[in-house]
Parts: structure tokens; C-alpha cells; sequence
């Protein structure tokens, strides 16, 4: 269990998932400047779209033909938040202070958990979330649960399909273009606002992917959920660059296995006994965070902008 | 789905005396300040305009009006008979393209790319299409490539498709504004001083390809600052100063108007192009002349005259 294959594995299956949730920070980061802090509770509402959904399918249905339901389910709820919240709470402010967006993202995920807190059936405590079947596997040293597979697989699909269609598809194209320069982009017959919108919308999607991740892997979802792995996955953003996708997928997996190893080996250290594990490993993570931004302020694949980050 | 649009109706279709566009009765004020007072210009079908005037005059202002960027606080702008809504992206879906005063490419992405985007309203693609990537996607984005490959041909920059933008050299900047501008099959093309800062061969090819533009039959309107470019090349030239439209004719008219040469000109004005030497004062010293209000043009006009000789 604490072989260090085990630990990277560990890190990657953990830092796809921070990777997909950070997709929806870095691509609205890029394209409005906002750090969209109510992404971790997107995120959440994804995760209880999907449950909702299983909730409702008739008993005996295999998990293998909910999963699209759920998935779908998730999306839907995860996309429309991510959207309604850009249409009535950030574009008012598109021209306000940065401050005043933000604060509203803060408020924004407060009432977001809130509202699953109260109006969720028994959201109060953690829900249990339906499993894959099957049991956990060995390839060599490294035990690989199915909620890992999913999970791994679902981060390099979205991954590889959202590059092609920002590299070479028109859309892709002008959302390139309003990221750079939106007042230029608009004199090209970009309608930025209608850009805005789709960025929110893929992160919102990547998130409810996320989140059904995570209730596959960890088998209980709960209303608090997003908060910290919200903050982690802006973490990762940042770590990898923010505004720029691959760095988002980047930064997630290298502080996905960071945090795994530290929480492993750190105590191995002689006289830091105290430091290692569970509890700790946010500590590390944040550490990792300190350095890299100390050496390379711009993320690990950041551009250097002197008006960003 | 996925179809490319067919070009707007050529300019040439409108005839060549019927009015492009008609601003009329233009105001733009900012706060107490009145950038532009009152300014009604036309332009016609396959007819190139010239607007000059001293630096601060509300040259950029006005075009900012014309394209949506500002709204004016009264007056309307209307393009082939239909008033323009104060969208930029609109504007140029309905056949205005400019370039800019300042180069304004998207630095990081390729010149072929710069100029896809510049096609962004002549290709219709949906969501849908780009993520299925279905057989009318190819074809649309294959349209799409090889109309950006023959503007890079047209202005000269075909050898470069690939490039970053941002590592062109500065006349070539000014070319690939030109070419993006173009790739949104205007009828009417704006530019904003497009030889500033070239050495008087540039301008002089700069010259050559807005008569290339002009004769498929796009009208143009054209900011600028040295004499020789607008008065060789221009069908009527309109004078701003202060906001206000002072004088508006032929280059003749325009030149000997004692209101323009007071105001901007400088007496007696020494840029005068060779094809009308009668409108050149016969004792023109060869001191730069003192009433001139752009001191840099002054060196750049000795140079020019001492390379005709």
C-alpha cells in the first residue's frame, strides 16, 4: 500500500480530479479575469444532479446503463448553475471593480451549499453514492479500484476532446481570440458574451463529470464537498499556469501525486514524524503551491502576462 | 450545421456613387468632454475616404462610433441603408471590418489562425456540429482555410501562415491586421493609420494595396497622418479638428483650404505630392513647416522628399 508506485498512482487518479474541476477556473479565469470561487460547489451540484437521477431509475437497472443517465443528469444541473450564475450574478458586474465579482462568487457558493443543505432530501449528512461494480485490481504492485479507471479515463477523454475543439475548431478559434483580447475580439464578429457563456458551460461540464468521479470513487457525497475541493482544484490552476488548460490538467496531477507522497513519506523523515499523513497533506500541497509560484510566477506553463496572476 | 456562408453581396453590386455608409449628425461626448461634434460623413461604393486632423482631433473616436465600440450620444450610422446597432460584433457581421492605431493582433496565435478568426462571422458552425465533427464541418473549415490562405497570398504574407503573430516584424503586423480585417468579407474597410511608423517603402506598398482593395470593389476609409499617402490616394478627404468637421473635398480643395492649413498643414505645407505640383506653394522653404502639429511626421516627410530626388 506504500509502495511508491502505489503513491503516484494514488496522486494521478486524485489529480485528474482536481485537473477537471480546475478546467472550469482556468477557462473562465482566462477569458473574463474572474476567479470563480462558487466552481467548487458547481462542482458538488454535479455530483448531486447524478445522484438524483439514480434516485429515480426504476430498481434493478444496471449501473452500466444509469451511468449515461447520471452522467447526463449531472451535467444538466452542473451546466445550468454555471450558466444562470454567469448570466445574473457575473455579467452585471462585467464592468465593475474585481473585487465586486468576486465577493459575489464567495456569496454565490455559500448559497449554493446552502440550498443543497436545505432543500436536498437528507443532504444533511453525507449520501451514499452507487458503486461500479467489480472489485478493485492489481497491476503489479499498484491496487486499482473501477471508480479510479473512471475516473482516469473520463479526465484523458475530456482532456484530448477539449483541446481539439479549442485548436481547431471556429469556436475554439474565437475563444482564443476573446481570452487574448476581447475588444478586438468583438470587432471580429466574435460575440464575446456568447463566449463567456460556452466557457462557463464546458466547466460546468467538466465538473459534473468530476463529481461523478468522485462519488464513484469515495462512495458518499455530501453538500460541504466542493469547498475543498474546489480550493484544491484552484490550486492546481494556479500551480499550472492559470488561463491555460493543459497547465489546469498539469497542475492538478502534480499536486495530486505531491499530496500523496507527502502524506506517505513526509513522516519518514527523521524528526518530521508529526508532519506526514491524512491531516497534513493539504499543508504540502499549498507548500508545493509556495515554491512554484516563488520560482515561476506565472504557473508551471503560464505565459508571463504582466497583468494577470 | 455547418455551412459557409456566401459572400455578402459585393460592394460592386451597390453601385459605385450609391452612399456605403452615412453617418449622420455624430456626437460623442465623455462626461463634459465632446470628443466628436456633429460629424456627418458619407461614403460611397468603391470610393476611397481620407480623415485627417491634428493628433487628439477625434479621429479614433469617431471610427470607435462607426463600429460599435461607442455608442454615440446622438446622431445615427447607418451602413447600406440600415442603422448599425451599437454591437461590434454586429457591425461587422453586417460588412464593416477595421484595423487598428495600435497593432491589435492576437499575439499568441498564428497568422493563419489571426486570420480564420478574422472569418469568424462568415462561417456558421453550430456547438453541435464542432463537438460531432461531421462531414459539413470539414468542408467548412476547409472553405474557411483556403479563403484565409488566398488573403494571406494577397497581402504577401502566405510564406509566413504559420508564425506567431507576435514574432512578425512590424510592417508584416500591419499587413496581417489588414488581411484579418479583410477575411470577414467586408464592404466597407476602415483603417486606422496604416502606414504609422513604416519607412516610405512600406507606405508606398501600403499605397498599392489599398488600390488592390479599393478595385475588388471595397470602399475604404482611412485614417492618417502623412500627407503624401492620403492625398495621392485618396477620392475625397474630410478634415477634423477639434471634434469638428471642417472642411470635406478633393484632395485640391482640401489642400489649399486656409482653415486646414492653419489648423493642420502648417504654412506653407511641404508634403505635397508630386502629381499636383500647381498645389504646391511655389516658395515652399525647406524648413520643416511651424505651425505643424505632429512634430515626427516632419523628419519622416524630409526623408520622402530627399529619397524622390
Amino acid at each position: 500500500m506504500h509502495t511508491l508506485p502505489q503513491q503516484l498512482a494514488n496522486g494521478l487518479f486524485i489529480g485528474s480530479m482536481y485537473g477537471l474541476i480546475a478546467i472550469g477556473y482556468t477557462m473562465v479565469y482566462g477569458i473574463v479575469q474572474l476567479i470563480n470561487f462558487a466552481h467548487g460547489e458547481i462542482y458538488m451540484t454535479g455530483a448531486f444532479g447524478a445522484l438524483a437521477v439514480y434516485t429515480n431509475l426504476p430498481d434493478g437497472m444496471s449501473i452500466w446503463a444509469a451511468l449515461p443517465l447520471m452522467l447526463a443528469g449531472g451535467a444538466i444541473v452542473a451546466v445550468l448553475i454555471a450558466v444562470g450564475a454567469e448570466r445574473l450574478a457575473y455579467r452585471p458586474l462585467r464592468n465593475a471593480p474585481r473585487l465586486a465579482p468576486l465577493i459575489t462568487a464567495i456569496g454565490l457558493s455559500l448559497a449554493l451549499q446552502q440550498a443543497v443543505f436545505l432543500w436536498y432530501p437528507h443532504a444533511t449528512a453525507g449520501k451514499h453514492f452507487p458503486q461500479l461494480p467489480g472489485d478493485g485490481f492489481d497491476i503489479g504492485s499498484v491496487s486499482v479500484a473501477p471508480g479510479d479507471i473512471f475516473l482516469v479515463v473520463a479526465a484523458v477523454v475530456c482532456m484530448s476532446a477539449l483541446a481539439t475543439f479549442v485548436r481547431t475548431s471556429r469556436t475554439g478559434r474565437a475563444m482564443q481570440a476573446t481570452a487574448q483580447d476581447p475588444d478586438t475580439a468583438q470587432l471580429m464578429g466574435i460575440d464575446t458574451n456568447r463566449i463567456i457563456v460556452i466557457a462557463f458551460a464546458i466547466g460546468g461540464l467538466f465538473a459534473a463529470v468530476a463529481g461523478l468521479a468522485s462519488g464513484l470513487k469515495y462512495g458518499q457525497i455530501k453538500y460541504d464537498m466542493g469547498f475543498q475541493a474546489g480550493l484544491k482544484a484552484f490550486t492546481a490552476a494556479v500551480l499550472g499556469g492559470i488561463g491555460n488548460i493543459y497547465g489546469a490538467m498539469l497542475g492538478g496531477v502534480v499536486l495530486g501525486i505531491a499530496e500523496s507522497c507527502a502524506s506517505a513519506y513526509i513522516s519518514n523523515i527523521p524528526g518530521m514524524q508529526q508532519l506526514g499523513g491524512e491531516g497534513w497533506k493539504n499543508v504540502w500541497a499549498f507548500v508545493l503551491l509556495i515554491i512554484v509560484l516563488l520560482l515561476r510566477p506565472q504557473g508551471l506553463l503560464g505565459e508571463r502576462v504582466a497583468d494577470r496572476a | 450545421m455547418t455551412t459557409t456562408i456566401p459572400q455578402q453581396p459585393t460592394p460592386a453590386s451597390a453601385g459605385p456613387k450609391q452612399a456605403l455608409l452615412e453617418a449622420s449628425g455624430v456626437i460623442m461626448r465623455f462626461g463634459g468632454l465632446t470628443a466628436v461634434r456633429d460629424v456627418s460623413l458619407t461614403v460611397n461604393g468603391g470610393e476611397i475616404v481620407g480623415l485627417i486632423g491634428p493628433n487628439g482631433a477625434g479621429k479614433t473616436t469617431f471610427f470607435n462610433c462607426l463600429t460599435g465600440l461607442y455608442v454615440p450620444t446622438e446622431g445615427t450610422v447607418s451602413y447600406r441603408g440600415t442603422v448599425l446597432p451599437p454591437k461590434p460584433h454586429l457591425v461587422t457581421q453586417a460588412g464593416i471590418a477595421r484595423t487598428f492605431q495600435n497593432i491589435r493582433l492576437f499575439a499568441n496565435m498564428t497568422v493563419l489562425e489571426n486570420v480564420l478568426v478574422g472569418r469568424h462571422t462568415r462561417t456558421r458552425e453550430g456547438l453541435f456540429s464542432a463537438i460531432v465533427r461531421g462531414p459539413g464541418f470539414h468542408r467548412a473549415e476547409r472553405a474557411s482555410r483556403e479563403r484565409a490562405m488566398e488573403l494571406l497570398e494577397f497581402t504577401g504574407l502566405a510564406a509566413k501562415a504559420d508564425h506567431l503573430a507576435r514574432n512578425l516584424p512590424y510592417g508584416e503586423q500591419r499587413k496581417l491586421e489588414i488581411a484579418r480585417a479583410l477575411a470577414s468579407e467586408p464592404g466597407l474597410l476602415l483603417l486606422d493609420e496604416p502606414t504609422a511608423g513604416m519607412n516610405p517603402q512600406e507606405t508606398r506598398a501600403t499605397e498599392e494595396l489599398v488600390f488592390a482593395i479599393r478595385d475588388q470593389g471595397i470602399a475604404v476609409l482611412v485614417i492618417e497622418h502623412d500627407m503624401r499617402f492620403i492625398f495621392n490616394l485618396c477620392d475625397r478627404v474630410a478634415v477634423l479638428v477639434q471634434g469638428e468637421k471642417l472642411v470635406e473635398g478633393s484632395s485640391e480643395v482640401v489642400q489649399n483650404d486656409e482653415r486646414v492649413i492653419a489648423a493642420y498643414l502648417g504654412e506653407p505645407f511641404e508634403g505635397t505630392p508630386q502629381s499636383a505640383p500647381e498645389a504646391a506653394p511655389a516658395d515652399a522653404p525647406e524648413s520643416a513647416p511651424a505651425g505643424a502639429p505632429d512634430d515626427d511626421e516632419a523628419p519622416e516627410n524630409d526623408e520622402q522628399q530627399e529619397n524622390d530626388k
